[in-house]
Protein backbone atom coordinates (compact mmCIF):
# COMPACT_ATOMS: atom_id res chain seq x y z
CA UNK A 1 0.00 0.00 0.00
CA UNK A 2 1.57 3.25 -1.08
CA UNK A 3 -0.71 5.59 0.82
CA UNK A 4 -0.26 5.32 4.55
CA UNK A 5 -3.80 6.36 5.22
CA UNK A 6 -5.41 4.06 7.73
CA UNK A 7 -8.80 2.69 6.70
CA UNK A 8 -11.42 3.29 9.37
CA UNK A 9 -12.28 -0.32 10.03
CA UNK A 10 -8.62 -1.15 10.64
CA UNK A 11 -8.00 1.53 13.24
CA UNK A 12 -8.98 -0.62 16.17
CA UNK A 13 -6.84 -3.48 14.88
CA UNK A 14 -3.58 -1.59 14.61
CA UNK A 15 -2.81 -1.14 18.27
CA UNK A 16 0.88 -1.32 19.06
CA UNK A 17 1.69 -3.78 21.86
CA UNK A 18 2.42 -2.39 25.32
CA UNK A 19 5.71 -3.16 27.05
CA UNK A 20 4.20 -3.43 30.52
CA UNK A 21 0.94 -4.98 29.38
CA UNK A 22 -2.31 -3.54 30.67
CA UNK A 23 -4.58 -3.64 33.68
CA UNK A 24 -3.39 -5.10 36.97
CA UNK A 25 -0.43 -6.81 35.34
CA UNK A 26 0.89 -3.41 34.30
CA UNK A 27 0.80 -2.02 37.83
CA UNK A 28 2.46 -5.08 39.30
CA UNK A 29 5.16 -5.24 36.66
CA UNK A 30 6.20 -1.63 37.07
CA UNK A 31 6.07 -1.97 40.85
CA UNK A 32 8.34 -5.03 40.83
CA UNK A 33 10.84 -3.54 38.40
CA UNK A 34 11.08 -0.38 40.52
CA UNK A 35 11.39 -2.42 43.71
CA UNK A 36 14.07 -4.61 42.19
CA UNK A 37 16.09 -1.48 41.58
CA UNK A 38 15.24 0.55 44.68
CA UNK A 39 15.54 -2.05 47.43
CA UNK A 40 19.17 -3.00 46.76
CA UNK A 41 20.00 0.71 46.56
CA UNK A 42 18.40 1.20 49.93
CA UNK A 43 20.24 -1.76 51.40
CA UNK A 44 23.51 -0.46 50.04
CA UNK A 45 22.75 3.01 51.42
CA UNK A 46 22.33 1.44 54.83
CA UNK A 47 25.63 -0.31 54.44
CA UNK A 48 24.25 -3.78 53.84
CA UNK A 49 26.38 -5.29 51.07
CA UNK A 50 24.78 -8.71 51.26
CA UNK A 51 21.47 -7.67 49.80
CA UNK A 52 23.16 -5.82 46.98
CA UNK A 53 25.05 -8.98 46.00
CA UNK A 54 21.93 -11.04 46.44
CA UNK A 55 19.99 -8.70 44.16
CA UNK A 56 22.76 -8.80 41.56
CA UNK A 57 22.42 -12.56 41.59
CA UNK A 58 18.67 -12.29 41.07
CA UNK A 59 19.14 -9.90 38.16
CA UNK A 60 21.80 -12.07 36.46
CA UNK A 61 19.69 -15.21 36.73
CA UNK A 62 16.66 -13.23 35.58
CA UNK A 63 18.52 -12.47 32.33
CA UNK A 64 19.16 -16.20 31.87
CA UNK A 65 15.50 -16.93 32.63
CA UNK A 66 14.33 -14.23 30.18
CA UNK A 67 16.49 -15.81 27.49
CA UNK A 68 15.06 -19.26 28.20
CA UNK A 69 11.55 -17.83 28.18
CA UNK A 70 12.00 -16.70 24.58
CA UNK A 71 12.21 -20.29 23.36
CA UNK A 72 10.36 -22.10 26.15
CA UNK A 73 7.54 -19.67 26.82
CA UNK A 74 7.05 -18.17 23.39
CA UNK A 75 8.54 -20.86 21.19
CA UNK A 76 7.32 -23.90 23.10
CA UNK A 77 10.78 -25.46 22.98
CA UNK A 78 11.57 -27.03 26.34
CA UNK A 79 15.33 -26.72 26.51
CA UNK A 80 16.83 -28.60 29.41
CA UNK A 81 20.34 -27.45 28.67
CA UNK A 82 20.33 -23.73 29.16
CA UNK A 83 22.89 -23.83 31.96
CA UNK A 84 25.45 -24.74 29.30
CA UNK A 85 25.13 -21.25 27.82
CA UNK A 86 25.60 -19.72 31.27
CA UNK A 87 28.73 -21.82 31.73
CA UNK A 88 30.11 -20.96 28.30
CA UNK A 89 29.51 -17.28 29.04
CA UNK A 90 31.34 -17.56 32.35
CA UNK A 91 34.32 -19.35 30.81
CA UNK A 92 34.44 -16.71 28.07
CA UNK A 93 35.35 -14.36 30.89
CA UNK A 94 37.55 -16.75 32.87
CA UNK A 95 39.74 -18.14 30.12
CA UNK A 96 40.81 -14.83 28.49
CA UNK A 97 41.34 -13.35 31.97
CA UNK A 98 43.62 -16.27 32.82
CA UNK A 99 45.72 -15.39 29.78
CA UNK A 100 45.84 -11.75 30.77
CA UNK A 101 43.09 -10.32 28.55
CA UNK A 102 40.94 -8.29 30.92
CA UNK A 103 38.81 -6.19 28.58
CA UNK A 104 35.08 -6.52 28.98
CA UNK A 105 34.78 -5.54 25.34
CA UNK A 106 36.44 -8.86 24.58
CA UNK A 107 34.74 -10.92 27.32
CA UNK A 108 31.13 -9.99 26.75
CA UNK A 109 31.01 -10.22 22.93
CA UNK A 110 33.01 -13.45 23.14
CA UNK A 111 30.55 -14.87 25.68
CA UNK A 112 27.60 -14.08 23.45
CA UNK A 113 29.31 -15.26 20.29
CA UNK A 114 30.53 -18.54 21.79
CA UNK A 115 27.12 -19.27 23.28
CA UNK A 116 25.42 -18.41 19.99
CA UNK A 117 27.78 -20.73 18.11
CA UNK A 118 27.13 -23.55 20.57
CA UNK A 119 23.39 -22.89 20.17
CA UNK A 120 23.68 -22.95 16.38
CA UNK A 121 25.49 -26.28 16.25
CA UNK A 122 23.52 -28.08 18.97
CA UNK A 123 20.23 -26.44 17.96
CA UNK A 124 20.64 -27.52 14.34
CA UNK A 125 20.67 -31.12 15.57
CA UNK A 126 18.30 -30.85 18.55
CA UNK A 127 15.55 -29.10 16.59
CA UNK A 128 15.23 -32.12 14.33
CA UNK A 129 13.62 -33.84 17.31
CA UNK A 130 10.39 -33.07 19.13
CA UNK A 131 8.92 -33.17 22.62
CA UNK A 132 10.64 -35.40 25.12
CA UNK A 133 13.46 -36.16 22.68
CA UNK A 134 14.21 -32.46 22.39
CA UNK A 135 14.39 -32.17 26.18
CA UNK A 136 16.76 -35.12 26.40
CA UNK A 137 19.03 -34.08 23.56
CA UNK A 138 19.45 -30.50 24.80
CA UNK A 139 20.32 -31.91 28.19
CA UNK A 140 22.80 -34.32 26.62
CA UNK A 141 24.55 -31.50 24.77
CA UNK A 142 24.72 -29.46 27.96
CA UNK A 143 26.30 -32.41 29.74
CA UNK A 144 28.85 -32.70 26.94
CA UNK A 145 29.78 -29.06 27.45
CA UNK A 146 29.92 -29.66 31.20
CA UNK A 147 32.38 -32.54 30.88
CA UNK A 148 34.39 -30.66 28.29
CA UNK A 149 35.07 -27.79 30.69
CA UNK A 150 35.54 -30.22 33.56
CA UNK A 151 38.37 -31.87 31.65
CA UNK A 152 40.27 -28.62 31.06
CA UNK A 153 42.98 -29.06 33.71
CA UNK A 154 44.66 -25.87 32.57
CA UNK A 155 41.58 -23.89 33.57
CA UNK A 156 41.02 -25.48 36.94
CA UNK A 157 39.11 -28.61 35.95
CA UNK A 158 36.61 -29.42 38.65
CA UNK A 159 38.25 -26.99 41.10
CA UNK A 160 37.18 -24.04 38.97
CA UNK A 161 39.26 -20.92 38.46
CA UNK A 162 39.42 -17.70 40.41
CA UNK A 163 38.90 -14.40 38.63
CA UNK A 164 41.48 -12.07 40.13
CA UNK A 165 39.98 -9.06 38.42
CA UNK A 166 36.54 -8.41 37.04
CA UNK A 167 36.11 -7.60 33.34
CA UNK A 168 37.47 -4.15 32.54
CA UNK A 169 34.96 -1.84 30.87
CA UNK A 170 37.29 1.15 30.89
CA UNK A 171 34.84 3.88 31.76
CA UNK A 172 33.10 2.01 34.57
CA UNK A 173 34.53 -0.24 37.26
CA UNK A 174 32.35 -3.27 37.91
CA UNK A 175 34.46 -4.48 40.82
CA UNK A 176 32.39 -1.87 42.61
CA UNK A 177 29.37 -3.87 43.75
CA UNK A 178 26.95 -1.03 43.14
CA UNK A 179 28.23 -0.38 39.62
CA UNK A 180 27.98 -4.07 38.89
CA UNK A 181 24.39 -4.18 40.05
CA UNK A 182 23.46 -1.19 37.93
CA UNK A 183 25.12 -2.66 34.86
CA UNK A 184 23.33 -5.97 35.37
CA UNK A 185 20.02 -4.19 35.88
CA UNK A 186 20.44 -2.14 32.71
CA UNK A 187 21.34 -5.28 30.74
CA UNK A 188 18.26 -7.04 32.13
CA UNK A 189 16.13 -4.11 31.00
CA UNK A 190 17.73 -4.25 27.55
CA UNK A 191 17.12 -8.00 27.29
CA UNK A 192 13.48 -7.58 28.29
CA UNK A 193 12.99 -4.79 25.74
CA UNK A 194 14.65 -6.88 23.04
CA UNK A 195 12.46 -9.86 23.88
CA UNK A 196 9.43 -7.56 23.80
CA UNK A 197 10.38 -6.30 20.35
CA UNK A 198 11.13 -9.78 19.06
CA UNK A 199 7.98 -11.54 20.25
CA UNK A 200 5.71 -8.91 18.72
CA UNK A 201 7.57 -8.66 15.44
CA UNK A 202 6.85 -10.76 12.38
CA UNK A 203 9.50 -13.17 13.58
CA UNK A 204 7.87 -13.42 16.99
CA UNK A 205 4.46 -14.09 15.48
CA UNK A 206 5.97 -16.95 13.53
CA UNK A 207 7.74 -18.29 16.63
CA UNK A 208 4.52 -18.20 18.63
CA UNK A 209 2.61 -19.70 15.74
CA UNK A 210 5.03 -22.65 15.68
CA UNK A 211 4.33 -23.12 19.37
CA UNK A 212 0.59 -22.99 18.88
CA UNK A 213 0.28 -25.21 15.81
CA UNK A 214 3.34 -26.28 13.87
CA UNK A 215 1.49 -28.32 11.25
CA UNK A 216 -0.58 -25.29 10.33
CA UNK A 217 2.53 -23.10 10.12
CA UNK A 218 4.04 -25.51 7.61
CA UNK A 219 0.77 -25.56 5.68
CA UNK A 220 0.87 -21.77 5.53
CA UNK A 221 4.30 -21.98 3.95
CA UNK A 222 6.69 -21.39 6.82
CA UNK A 223 10.00 -23.17 7.17
CA UNK A 224 9.44 -23.65 10.89
CA UNK A 225 12.86 -25.19 11.47
CA UNK A 226 14.73 -22.08 10.32
CA UNK A 227 12.71 -19.78 12.56
CA UNK A 228 13.07 -22.00 15.58
CA UNK A 229 16.80 -22.34 15.07
CA UNK A 230 17.17 -18.56 14.84
CA UNK A 231 15.24 -18.14 18.08
CA UNK A 232 17.41 -20.79 19.72
CA UNK A 233 20.57 -18.93 18.71
CA UNK A 234 19.24 -15.57 19.96
CA UNK A 235 18.27 -17.20 23.24
CA UNK A 236 21.70 -18.80 23.54
CA UNK A 237 23.51 -15.53 22.96
CA UNK A 238 21.39 -13.77 25.56
CA UNK A 239 22.05 -16.54 28.05
CA UNK A 240 25.78 -16.30 27.31
CA UNK A 241 25.59 -12.67 28.36
CA UNK A 242 24.02 -13.75 31.65
CA UNK A 243 26.89 -16.22 32.05
CA UNK A 244 29.53 -13.52 31.59
CA UNK A 245 27.82 -11.48 34.30
CA UNK A 246 27.52 -14.44 36.65
CA UNK A 247 31.23 -15.26 36.24
CA UNK A 248 32.08 -11.71 37.22
CA UNK A 249 29.60 -11.70 40.08
CA UNK A 250 31.08 -14.85 41.64
CA UNK A 251 34.69 -13.80 40.95
CA UNK A 252 35.00 -17.47 40.27
CA UNK A 253 34.34 -19.62 37.22
CA UNK A 254 33.40 -23.25 37.70
CA UNK A 255 31.50 -26.01 35.95
CA UNK A 256 29.07 -25.83 38.85
CA UNK A 257 27.25 -23.08 36.92
CA UNK A 258 26.46 -25.52 34.11
CA UNK A 259 25.30 -28.72 35.78
CA UNK A 260 21.96 -30.06 34.61
CA UNK A 261 20.31 -29.11 37.90
CA UNK A 262 21.05 -25.48 37.04
CA UNK A 263 19.18 -25.93 33.78
CA UNK A 264 16.29 -27.27 35.81
CA UNK A 265 16.39 -24.26 38.10
CA UNK A 266 16.18 -21.91 35.13
CA UNK A 267 13.19 -23.84 33.82
CA UNK A 268 11.52 -23.55 37.20
CA UNK A 269 12.07 -19.80 37.28
CA UNK A 270 10.39 -19.45 33.91
CA UNK A 271 7.46 -21.74 34.72
CA UNK A 272 7.07 -20.38 38.25
CA UNK A 273 6.94 -16.81 37.00
CA UNK A 274 4.80 -17.52 33.97
CA UNK A 275 6.13 -18.97 30.72
CA UNK A 276 5.27 -16.82 27.73
CA UNK A 277 4.84 -13.65 29.75
CA UNK A 278 7.41 -10.92 29.34
CA UNK A 279 8.21 -10.22 32.99
CA UNK A 280 7.24 -13.64 34.34
CA UNK A 281 10.82 -14.97 34.36
CA UNK A 282 11.98 -11.95 36.40
CA UNK A 283 9.24 -12.63 38.91
CA UNK A 284 10.20 -16.31 38.87
CA UNK A 285 13.87 -15.56 39.53
CA UNK A 286 12.98 -13.29 42.45
CA UNK A 287 10.62 -15.77 44.09
CA UNK A 288 12.92 -18.72 43.44
CA UNK A 289 16.02 -17.13 44.97
CA UNK A 290 14.14 -15.51 47.85
CA UNK A 291 12.55 -18.82 48.82
CA UNK A 292 15.85 -20.62 48.52
CA UNK A 293 17.44 -18.02 50.79
CA UNK A 294 14.66 -17.98 53.37
CA UNK A 295 14.09 -21.74 53.55
CA UNK A 296 17.78 -22.56 53.75
CA UNK A 297 18.07 -20.28 56.77
CA UNK A 298 15.62 -22.48 58.66
CA UNK A 299 16.78 -25.94 57.79
CA UNK A 300 19.48 -27.71 55.84
CA UNK A 301 16.73 -29.90 54.40
CA UNK A 302 15.23 -26.88 52.67
CA UNK A 303 14.99 -28.70 49.36
CA UNK A 304 12.07 -30.71 50.73
CA UNK A 305 9.56 -27.88 51.39
CA UNK A 306 10.93 -26.08 48.35
CA UNK A 307 10.18 -29.07 46.13
CA UNK A 308 6.70 -29.36 47.59
CA UNK A 309 6.11 -25.69 46.82
CA UNK A 310 7.26 -26.11 43.22
CA UNK A 311 5.01 -29.13 42.71
CA UNK A 312 2.10 -27.15 44.14
CA UNK A 313 2.79 -24.26 41.75
CA UNK A 314 3.05 -26.46 38.68
CA UNK A 315 -0.17 -28.29 39.55
CA UNK A 316 -2.36 -25.45 40.70
CA UNK A 317 -1.01 -22.10 39.57
CA UNK A 318 -1.74 -21.98 35.87
CA UNK A 319 0.28 -19.34 34.07
CA UNK A 320 2.68 -18.95 37.00
CA UNK A 321 2.91 -15.93 39.31
CA UNK A 322 2.15 -13.68 36.37
CA UNK A 323 -0.99 -15.64 35.63
CA UNK A 324 -2.22 -15.16 39.19
CA UNK A 325 -2.23 -11.42 38.75
CA UNK A 326 -3.39 -11.00 35.17
CA UNK A 327 -6.19 -13.55 35.44
CA UNK A 328 -9.64 -12.11 35.52
CA UNK A 329 -10.97 -13.94 38.57
CA UNK A 330 -14.60 -13.39 37.64
CA UNK A 331 -14.67 -14.70 34.09
CA UNK A 332 -11.58 -16.87 34.48
CA UNK A 333 -9.92 -15.52 31.35
CA UNK A 334 -6.60 -13.78 31.19
CA UNK A 335 -6.51 -10.06 30.62
CA UNK A 336 -3.84 -7.73 29.31
CA UNK A 337 -1.13 -10.07 28.12
CA UNK A 338 -1.40 -11.98 24.94
CA UNK B 1 -8.56 -26.96 -24.01
CA UNK B 2 -8.37 -25.65 -20.50
CA UNK B 3 -5.16 -25.62 -18.59
CA UNK B 4 -4.18 -28.51 -16.33
CA UNK B 5 -3.08 -27.26 -12.91
CA UNK B 6 -2.64 -30.48 -11.03
CA UNK B 7 -1.89 -33.90 -12.44
CA UNK B 8 -1.62 -37.03 -10.33
CA UNK B 9 -0.13 -40.19 -11.79
CA UNK B 10 -0.47 -43.67 -10.27
CA UNK B 11 -0.13 -42.51 -6.70
CA UNK B 12 0.37 -45.29 -4.14
CA UNK B 13 0.52 -45.25 -0.36
CA UNK B 14 0.30 -48.12 2.08
CA UNK B 15 0.30 -48.21 5.87
CA UNK B 16 1.44 -51.68 6.81
CA UNK B 17 -1.10 -53.95 5.14
CA UNK B 18 -3.63 -51.19 4.48
CA UNK B 19 -3.62 -49.71 1.01
CA UNK B 20 -4.68 -46.10 1.57
CA UNK B 21 -4.02 -44.88 -1.95
CA UNK B 22 -4.11 -47.48 -4.66
CA UNK B 23 -2.86 -46.42 -8.08
CA UNK B 24 -4.74 -43.12 -8.15
CA UNK B 25 -4.54 -40.93 -11.27
CA UNK B 26 -6.55 -37.82 -12.06
CA UNK B 27 -6.13 -34.18 -12.99
CA UNK B 28 -7.62 -30.85 -12.00
CA UNK B 29 -8.12 -28.03 -14.52
CA UNK B 30 -8.00 -24.29 -14.03
CA UNK B 31 -11.39 -22.84 -13.00
CA UNK B 32 -12.56 -26.25 -11.90
CA UNK B 33 -13.97 -27.60 -8.68
CA UNK B 34 -13.02 -31.22 -8.57
CA UNK B 35 -14.74 -33.11 -5.77
CA UNK B 36 -13.46 -36.32 -4.24
CA UNK B 37 -16.10 -38.39 -2.53
CA UNK B 38 -16.07 -41.78 -0.95
CA UNK B 39 -17.15 -43.65 2.18
CA UNK B 40 -15.35 -43.14 5.49
CA UNK B 41 -11.85 -44.55 5.42
CA UNK B 42 -11.65 -44.40 1.63
CA UNK B 43 -8.38 -42.47 1.88
CA UNK B 44 -9.57 -38.97 0.99
CA UNK B 45 -7.59 -37.12 3.65
CA UNK B 46 -4.57 -39.31 3.01
CA UNK B 47 -4.77 -38.28 -0.62
CA UNK B 48 -4.80 -34.60 0.35
CA UNK B 49 -1.81 -34.98 2.67
CA UNK B 50 0.15 -36.50 -0.21
CA UNK B 51 -0.78 -33.71 -2.58
CA UNK B 52 0.33 -31.21 0.06
CA UNK B 53 3.53 -33.01 1.06
CA UNK B 54 2.65 -33.76 4.66
CA UNK B 55 2.97 -37.42 3.79
CA UNK B 56 5.00 -38.74 0.90
CA UNK B 57 3.62 -41.37 -1.47
CA UNK B 58 5.33 -44.75 -1.85
CA UNK B 59 5.12 -44.50 -5.62
CA UNK B 60 3.66 -42.32 -8.35
CA UNK B 61 4.00 -38.61 -9.11
CA UNK B 62 2.29 -35.32 -8.52
CA UNK B 63 2.67 -32.51 -11.04
CA UNK B 64 1.68 -28.93 -10.32
CA UNK B 65 1.64 -26.55 -13.29
CA UNK B 66 3.82 -29.01 -15.15
CA UNK B 67 6.41 -29.31 -12.42
CA UNK B 68 7.07 -32.51 -10.50
CA UNK B 69 6.38 -31.73 -6.86
CA UNK B 70 6.04 -35.28 -5.57
CA UNK B 71 8.77 -34.93 -2.96
CA UNK B 72 8.68 -31.19 -2.37
CA UNK B 73 8.44 -29.93 1.25
CA UNK B 74 5.07 -28.61 2.39
CA UNK B 75 6.17 -25.02 2.92
CA UNK B 76 7.60 -24.92 -0.62
CA UNK B 77 4.34 -26.19 -2.08
CA UNK B 78 2.63 -23.34 -0.29
CA UNK B 79 5.04 -20.93 -1.95
CA UNK B 80 4.06 -22.37 -5.33
CA UNK B 81 0.41 -21.53 -4.72
CA UNK B 82 -1.11 -24.54 -3.04
CA UNK B 83 -3.11 -24.16 0.15
CA UNK B 84 -5.17 -26.50 2.24
CA UNK B 85 -7.81 -26.40 4.92
CA UNK B 86 -8.09 -29.08 7.55
CA UNK B 87 -10.96 -31.45 8.28
CA UNK B 88 -10.35 -31.02 12.00
CA UNK B 89 -10.08 -27.27 12.52
CA UNK B 90 -6.42 -26.39 12.73
CA UNK B 91 -5.92 -22.75 13.65
CA UNK B 92 -4.01 -20.81 16.31
CA UNK B 93 -6.54 -20.93 19.11
CA UNK B 94 -4.72 -18.56 21.43
CA UNK B 95 -4.41 -15.88 18.72
CA UNK B 96 -7.08 -13.38 17.73
CA UNK B 97 -9.03 -14.13 14.57
CA UNK B 98 -7.30 -11.31 12.73
CA UNK B 99 -3.87 -12.43 13.95
CA UNK B 100 -4.61 -15.91 12.63
CA UNK B 101 -5.24 -14.60 9.15
CA UNK B 102 -2.44 -12.02 9.36
CA UNK B 103 -0.02 -14.84 10.07
CA UNK B 104 -1.22 -16.54 6.91
CA UNK B 105 -0.79 -13.31 4.91
CA UNK B 106 2.66 -12.78 6.37
CA UNK B 107 3.85 -16.15 5.07
CA UNK B 108 3.53 -14.85 1.51
CA UNK B 109 4.35 -11.16 1.86
CA UNK B 110 8.07 -10.75 2.18
CA UNK B 111 10.19 -12.70 4.65
CA UNK B 112 9.58 -12.98 8.36
CA UNK B 113 13.12 -12.49 9.65
CA UNK B 114 12.07 -9.07 10.85
CA UNK B 115 12.69 -8.62 14.52
CA UNK B 116 11.73 -5.02 15.26
CA UNK B 117 8.45 -3.63 13.98
CA UNK B 118 5.38 -4.98 15.73
CA UNK B 119 3.53 -7.20 13.26
CA UNK B 120 0.19 -5.93 14.60
CA UNK B 121 1.00 -2.45 13.30
CA UNK B 122 1.81 -3.47 9.72
CA UNK B 123 -1.06 -1.97 7.78
CA UNK B 124 -0.40 -4.12 4.74
CA UNK B 125 -0.72 -7.36 6.71
CA UNK B 126 -3.78 -6.24 8.63
CA UNK B 127 -5.55 -4.96 5.52
CA UNK B 128 -5.01 -8.15 3.54
CA UNK B 129 -6.10 -10.20 6.53
CA UNK B 130 -9.22 -8.10 6.91
CA UNK B 131 -10.02 -8.55 3.21
CA UNK B 132 -9.82 -12.32 3.61
CA UNK B 133 -12.11 -12.13 6.65
CA UNK B 134 -14.58 -10.08 4.62
CA UNK B 135 -14.69 -12.82 2.00
CA UNK B 136 -15.77 -15.43 4.53
CA UNK B 137 -17.98 -12.89 6.38
CA UNK B 138 -16.00 -13.15 9.59
CA UNK B 139 -14.85 -9.52 9.77
CA UNK B 140 -17.13 -8.78 12.74
CA UNK B 141 -15.21 -11.34 14.76
CA UNK B 142 -11.75 -9.98 13.95
CA UNK B 143 -10.66 -9.15 17.48
CA UNK B 144 -12.09 -12.24 19.15
CA UNK B 145 -9.86 -15.11 20.11
CA UNK B 146 -10.08 -18.04 17.71
CA UNK B 147 -10.94 -20.29 20.64
CA UNK B 148 -14.08 -18.23 21.29
CA UNK B 149 -15.53 -18.80 17.82
CA UNK B 150 -18.41 -21.18 17.16
CA UNK B 151 -17.71 -24.34 15.24
CA UNK B 152 -19.05 -22.94 11.97
CA UNK B 153 -17.04 -19.75 12.37
CA UNK B 154 -13.88 -21.77 12.92
CA UNK B 155 -14.55 -23.51 9.63
CA UNK B 156 -14.85 -20.09 7.97
CA UNK B 157 -11.58 -19.04 9.59
CA UNK B 158 -9.95 -22.14 8.12
CA UNK B 159 -10.96 -21.01 4.66
CA UNK B 160 -9.93 -17.39 5.30
CA UNK B 161 -6.45 -18.55 6.29
CA UNK B 162 -6.11 -20.72 3.22
CA UNK B 163 -7.30 -17.80 1.05
CA UNK B 164 -4.92 -15.34 2.69
CA UNK B 165 -1.94 -17.16 1.20
CA UNK B 166 -3.25 -16.20 -2.27
CA UNK B 167 -3.42 -19.74 -3.54
CA UNK B 168 -3.89 -20.88 -7.10
CA UNK B 169 -5.00 -24.27 -5.89
CA UNK B 170 -7.11 -24.99 -2.85
CA UNK B 171 -7.27 -28.36 -1.14
CA UNK B 172 -10.38 -28.25 1.02
CA UNK B 173 -10.94 -31.10 3.44
CA UNK B 174 -14.63 -31.13 4.38
CA UNK B 175 -15.05 -27.36 4.69
CA UNK B 176 -18.77 -27.70 5.55
CA UNK B 177 -18.41 -30.39 8.21
CA UNK B 178 -20.66 -29.56 11.15
CA UNK B 179 -21.90 -26.27 9.72
CA UNK B 180 -25.46 -25.01 10.16
CA UNK B 181 -27.74 -24.60 7.13
CA UNK B 182 -27.23 -20.85 6.89
CA UNK B 183 -23.43 -21.01 7.24
CA UNK B 184 -23.40 -23.84 4.75
CA UNK B 185 -25.31 -21.80 2.21
CA UNK B 186 -22.95 -18.86 2.48
CA UNK B 187 -19.94 -21.16 2.20
CA UNK B 188 -21.51 -22.69 -0.88
CA UNK B 189 -21.67 -19.29 -2.56
CA UNK B 190 -18.13 -18.48 -1.49
CA UNK B 191 -16.63 -21.68 -2.89
CA UNK B 192 -18.47 -21.14 -6.15
CA UNK B 193 -16.94 -17.69 -6.49
CA UNK B 194 -13.48 -18.93 -5.56
CA UNK B 195 -12.91 -21.21 -8.51
CA UNK B 196 -12.41 -18.31 -10.92
CA UNK B 197 -8.72 -18.16 -11.87
CA UNK B 198 -8.12 -21.00 -9.44
CA UNK B 199 -8.88 -24.64 -8.93
CA UNK B 200 -10.31 -26.44 -5.95
CA UNK B 201 -10.00 -30.02 -4.86
CA UNK B 202 -12.97 -30.53 -2.58
CA UNK B 203 -13.44 -33.40 -0.18
CA UNK B 204 -16.97 -33.26 1.18
CA UNK B 205 -19.63 -35.55 2.62
CA UNK B 206 -22.63 -33.34 1.90
CA UNK B 207 -23.86 -34.72 -1.43
CA UNK B 208 -26.06 -31.68 -2.19
CA UNK B 209 -22.99 -29.51 -1.94
CA UNK B 210 -20.83 -31.83 -4.00
CA UNK B 211 -23.31 -32.30 -6.83
CA UNK B 212 -24.24 -28.61 -6.75
CA UNK B 213 -20.70 -27.29 -6.85
CA UNK B 214 -18.42 -29.73 -8.56
CA UNK B 215 -17.55 -29.61 -12.23
CA UNK B 216 -16.18 -33.11 -11.98
CA UNK B 217 -16.33 -35.75 -9.28
CA UNK B 218 -13.94 -38.59 -8.49
CA UNK B 219 -15.11 -41.50 -6.38
CA UNK B 220 -12.63 -43.13 -4.06
CA UNK B 221 -13.34 -46.52 -2.52
CA UNK B 222 -10.75 -48.33 -0.40
CA UNK B 223 -8.01 -46.16 -1.83
CA UNK B 224 -8.97 -46.92 -5.41
CA UNK B 225 -10.48 -44.42 -7.82
CA UNK B 226 -13.49 -46.20 -9.29
CA UNK B 227 -14.84 -43.37 -11.42
CA UNK B 228 -14.24 -39.79 -12.52
CA UNK B 229 -16.76 -37.69 -14.40
CA UNK B 230 -19.31 -34.90 -14.40
CA UNK B 231 -22.00 -35.00 -11.69
CA UNK B 232 -24.45 -36.47 -14.17
CA UNK B 233 -22.08 -39.21 -15.26
CA UNK B 234 -21.34 -40.06 -11.64
CA UNK B 235 -25.01 -40.13 -10.76
CA UNK B 236 -25.64 -42.62 -13.57
CA UNK B 237 -22.55 -44.75 -12.97
CA UNK B 238 -23.73 -48.20 -11.77
CA UNK B 239 -20.44 -48.96 -10.03
CA UNK B 240 -20.68 -45.80 -7.99
CA UNK B 241 -24.27 -46.45 -7.07
CA UNK B 242 -23.35 -49.88 -5.83
CA UNK B 243 -20.28 -48.84 -3.91
CA UNK B 244 -21.34 -45.59 -2.48
CA UNK B 245 -24.60 -43.91 -3.22
CA UNK B 246 -26.58 -47.03 -2.44
CA UNK B 247 -29.08 -48.97 -4.51
CA UNK B 248 -32.56 -47.58 -4.69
Amino acid sequence: MSVQEIPKELESHLKPPLLFGSGRGRVLTIFIMVLLFALPMLAWGMGNQFYLDFSSRIVCLAIAAVSLNLILGYGGLVSFGHAAFVGIGAYAVGIPAYHGYESAWLHFPLAMFAAALFALVTGAISLRTKGVYFIMITMAFAQMAYYFFLSLEEYGGDDGMTLWDRSDFGFIDISNKLTFFMLAYVLLAVCICLTFKIVHSRFGMVLRGCNSNEARMKALGYNTYAYRLTAYVISGAMCGLAGALIGNLQDFVTTDTMTWTRSGELMFMVILGGAGSLFGPVLGAIVFLLLEEILSAYTIHWHLPFGAFLIFCVLFVKGGMNGLVTRDWITGSKQGEK
Amino acid sequence: MSKTLLKVESLKKTFGGVVATDDVSFDVQLNEIHAVIGPNGAGKTTLITQLFGEQLPDAGSVFFQGENITRLATNKRSAKGLARSFQITSVFFDFSVLDNVALAVQAHKGHSFKFWQAATTEIELRQAAMDALHKVKLDKRASMKASELSHGERRQLEIAMALATNPVFLLLDEPMAGMGAEESASMFGLLKSLKEQRAILLVEHDMDVVFGLADRISVLVYGRLIATGTPDEIRRNPQVREAYLGEE
